[in-house]
């Protein structure tokens, strides 16, 4: 397929994922944009640096699925979704049926607490998007950076809070890994998850590689 | 679940429990669905599987076919093998069922294919 095409594919696939129902502002619930997501993942596979096709990846806090879909599409070998709730694994579930894939796996569980070690450098390529955490549980963010590097063993990507620039790249270096932003992005966080009065609010954030 | 899940999954993060590997598996519900052969992946997955707790595994929900008891020499350019072993660890799906702690006997259920690993506060 031409590169392009191959870009609209994947877009208009991410278009067709079911969406929380209702979304838990706690655990920050919202989907990754179909557009912001269809260009993360061409970046991350097909114009940069091939790091889905016949890889192993993890999602953690996958959500109903928007990177793992984009992933099991761009043909992963195996993708594991890591969610710790169970209304969102259902819609996840749903989409996984629905897209006719069966190289997507997910788990249960609390990403910052109980994720087994033996999964430690087992993944080619770990994608998130991160709850970026509000007053109550300000860091979160880093917290899914530190478990996302301890399980890849070569690349992980991720979106984090522009504001935070800085500190998101020291702290991948005092663990040992070395980041690199690839784009700045604007981010529209839906209505449905209104923190906010407004029906949206327009955040920068940027998505950046990390080298292990 | 596939298998390759099963082989990293542990009950380690429990109170009390030392390694929580392997877990247990109770099925109800197994099923089998086509997956993309990628050789090469299969290839440099094996190193990484605890071997004997994959086969004990698919002999535990009855899909060992003829998966051989041990890595065979050579397995890189054996594609047959490399086939099996395929099969095994991506193809065959637990849909419904347990997991066990081998050391408290902590179930975690099953459901639609997903593994329920959440523990309570007072299990950590
Ligand atoms: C911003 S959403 C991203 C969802 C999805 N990955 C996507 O890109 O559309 C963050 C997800 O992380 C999950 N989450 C929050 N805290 C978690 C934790 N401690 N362990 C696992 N998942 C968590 C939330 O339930 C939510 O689904």
């Amino acid at each position: 397929m031409f590169p392009c095409l191959k870009l609209k594919y994947l877009e208009e696939r991410l278009q067709c994922i079911s969406e929380f129902e209702k979304p838990k502002i706690l655990l920050e619930q919202y989907v990754t944009p179909s557009h912001l997501g269809s260009h993360m993942l061409y970046t991350i596979q097909v114009s940069q640096y091939g790091d889905i096709d016949g890889k192993l990846v993890a999602d953690l806090g996958s959500g109903c699925g928007a990177l793992s879909v984009g992933a099991g599409v761009l043909d992963a070998s195996l993708v594991i979704g890591f969610e710790i709730d169970s209304d969102a694994l259902d819609i996840f579930t749903e989409n996984i049926i629905d897209h006719e894939l069966t190289n997507v796996d997910a788990v249960q569980c609390d990403v910052l607490k109980h994720l087994p070690n033996r999964f430690d450098k087992t993944f080619d390529t770990v994608l998130m998007n991160p709850p970026f955490g509000t007053k109550h549980n300000a860091g979160i963010d880093m917290k899914f950076l530190e478990t996302a590097l301890r399980l890849s063993k070569n690349s992980v990507y991720s979106l984090h809070k522009t504001s935070t620039r800085n500190h998101v790249l020291k702290y991948a270096e005092s663990l040992g890994a070395k980041g690199e932003v690839l784009a700045e992005l604007h981010y529209d966080l839906p209505s449905t998850y209104k923190f906010h009065k407004k029906h949206s609010v327009d955040i920068e954030v940027d998505f950046y590689r990390f080298i292990i | 679940m596939k298998l390759l899940t099963h082989n990293m999954l542990t009950s380690k993060c429990m109170k009390g429990v030392t390694v929580g590997y392997p877990l247990g598996i109770n099925v109800s519900d197994v099923r089998v669905s086509e997956v993309d052969f990628n050789p090469e992946f299969v290839a440099k997955i094996i190193p990484k599987l605890d071997w004997p707790v994959l086969y004990n595994a698919a002999e535990s929900i009855g899909q060992l076919e003829d998966l051989p008891k041990e890595v065979i020499d050579n397995f890189e350019n054996d594609r047959e093998f490399l086939k099996k072993v395929h099969h095994v660890l991506l193809e065959v799906d637990i849909i419904n069922g347990e997991l066990i702690c081998p050391e408290t006997g902590r179930k975690f259920p099953i459901n639609n294919g997903i593994p329920n690993m959440l523990l309570n506060e007072d299990e950590i």
